[in-house]
């Protein structure tokens, strides 16, 4: 067999972004194979009416395990289904590198003793081999590795695998879930929304991310404010100067020790593109600098700039946009 | 109490990195090697728990060639009591890593093991959990912050949007992000004191990595981009680029 299993995730019933570029990469796999691809979705009962939507990805089959107590994600319960049915002769098996995956893929990878390849870039099937391209050194530079394991286990990074239309069956089917939340030994005692319940930066398609040209946390609302003419897929970053000043919460910084982002706009605003940075935002589509310096080293990698100050320059450019509706 | 901290020797985020002549790992020459700063958080958070608990014990152990003591040595000199070098070269095989780790884990009976959330230079994010199940102990990744009640671990952990607060019983397996705290400078009476500490080396049990690395190569160099203009006056060329050249608005 040489099937694809695909491990998605919802939140509050609905299906997140990360979930139709899963299925297309394993769709992308499972063409070369000649194999299906397989969706595993697990969640709370009534998680998997929306299962179905899958088929639409690639997904032939979309296996759904919804069980009590799984609102939150419960990782040995998760762990222990995706290693269940991970276990059936798959050729390989996909996870996101958002929060939930990058959890819960190690987990499956050690109940199966198989390695795991994380944050892919790229997959390619070479000679019945699976070849995956990822980032080390925050994407200072790229391996090519080959994973000597059956499944091969890889989680691909989130906005770097399009999520493309290929319509399939999608047919759903309820497995079980194994063992049981509410007597799993880790358990989510509350969950806090961060400010406004917004989008993380390490998956937002636009990230509109500030440094210490902005001259203070004060002047945040510059940010925020192009942020929300952007509209809903848009989230802010941060520098790590502006981090370590306590500007702006860890969560948002972008750079080798924050998140590494790939977005298709990124707008760096008074970031002057120190190298620990720029690791981890250069695999955005497009770059935007703003910065007064012009010799700042993020116009070494912009594909457009505009020297000035981003005080100036913000408000306008936040109004321009709203222009376009 | 007792803490087991897993660090990692690393090349410093300002480093250059340049491919190797085998064009499958990196040029170590110039590279200034440190302590993984995730990892620093987490040795930061052990002896602040041990502070919180009025005493216990912290072991720094890591998976290394020889060069790894010095980082060992750092984290003596930042507080740990004692250290393990556990020799071999560890790769991207994290499963590897985690066996070797667990390999000693087995032996030191520790009531919390903490780790960065991630090494720097693999950026694989795996050996935290994949230790906790070989050892089959609780875990908890992603923490910014933990806490001890009533033998259990209480850890703020950073998902999309928001912190999840989740409590696991010890002996728990838990990885460490930036929290509020900076990693403590070792004070010169630190750096004396480490000299004298405990350093044990074993050879690691890491076994044969099962991720073959068949190339490494440096990140596609960006098509040189434009300046638009100076100031306010550039905006709007700024977004018809956007629109039209780029079309991302």
């Amino acid at each position: 067999m040489a099937n694809v299993l695909a491990v998605v995730e919802q939140r509050d019933g609905a299906l997140r972004r990360i979930s139709g570029e899963v299925v297309s990469a394993a769709r992308q796999i499972a063409e070369a194979t000649g194999g299906e691809v397989h969706a595993l979705l697990i969640g709370p009962q009534g998680a998997g009416s929306n299962g179905g939507e899958l088929g639409r990805y690639g997904a032939a089959k979309v296996l759904v395990a919804e069980g009590a107590g799984l609102d939150n994600y419960s990782p040995e319960v998760f762990a222990a289904t995706v290693a269940a049915q991970a276990g059936n002769g798959y050729f390989a098996v996909l996870f996101g590198a958002s929060s939930q995956g990058r959890d819960l893929a190690p987990r499956v990878a050690a109940k199966l003793d198989v390695p795991l390849a994380g944050d892919a870039t790229a997959l390619e099937v070479d000679g019945g081999e699976l070849v995956v391209t990822r980032p080390v050194y925050a994407g200072r530079a790229f391996a090519k590795v080959v994973l000597k394991g059956e499944p091969r286990l890889v989680s691909i990074r989130p906005n770097t695998f399009r999520a493309t239309d290929a319509e399939a069956a999608g047919a759903v089917e309820n497995i079980g879930v194994e063992g049981d939340a509410a007597s799993a030994r880790v358990q989510v005692r509350e969950v806090k929304a961060a400010s406004g319940g917004k989008l993380d930066v390490g998956e937002a398609p636009i990230v509109v991310a500030g440094g210490r040209g902005m001259k203070g946390p004060e002047h945040w609302n510059l940010l925020e404010d192009l942020r929300d003419a952007l509209g809903s897929t848009c989230a802010l970053g941060a520098s790590r100067a502006v981090v370590d000043s306590g500007w702006r919460p860890h969560a948002e910084q972008v750079g080798q020790t924050g998140k590494t982002v790939s977005p298709q706009l990124y707008f760096a605003v008074g970031i002057s593109g120190a190298m620990q940075h720029l690791a981890g935002m250069r695999s955005a589509r497009t770059i935007v600098a703003i910065n007064k310096d012009p010799d700042a080293p993020i116009f070494k990698v912009a594909d457009f700039g505009v020297v000035g100050d981003a005080h100036e320059v913000l408000p306008k450019l936040t109004e321009e946009i709203r222009k376009l509706g | 109490m007792k803490i087991v901290v897993c660090i990692k020797r690393v090349p410093d985020t300002e480093s250059r990195i340049r491919v190797a002549g085998d064009g499958r790992s990196i040029d170590p020459a110039g590279i200034k090697f440190v302590m993984s700063p995730y990892d620093e958080f987490a040795l930061e958070t052990a002896l602040r728990v041990k502070d919180a608990q009025g005493g216990g014990e912290v072991v720094a152990v890591t998976v290394g060639e020889a060069t790894s003591a010095e980082q060992l040595r750092s984290a003596l000199a930042m507080g740990a009591d004692s250290a393990v070098l556990l020799k071999g070269q560890p790769t991207l095989d994290g499963l590897a890593t985690a066996r070797a780790l667990a390999a000693e884990l087995r032996e030191q009976n520790a009531d919390l093991v903490l780790l960065g959330m991630k090494a720097v230079d693999a950026d694989q994010q795996q050996v935290g959990p994949m230790l906790a199940e070989l050892l089959d102990m609780p875990c908890i990744t992603v923490a910014a912050s933990i806490a001890m009640e009533d033998g259990k671990v209480v850890a703020h952990r950073e998902v999309e949007g928001g912190v999840e607060v989740m409590e696991a019983p010890t002996p728990a397996v838990v990885s460490i992000t930036k929290g509020e705290y900076e990693p403590r400078y070792p004070s010169l009476k630190g750096i004396m004191a480490a000299k004298k500490k405990p350093l044990q080396e074993k050879d690691a049990e890491l076994g044969e990595s099962r991720i073959e690395v068949r190339e490494l190569s440096m990140p596609p160099e960006r098509p040189a981009g434009r300046i638009i203009g100076q100031g306010v006056d550039a905006v709007p060329d700024l977004v018809r680029a956007l629109r039209e050249e780029a079309k991302v608005l």
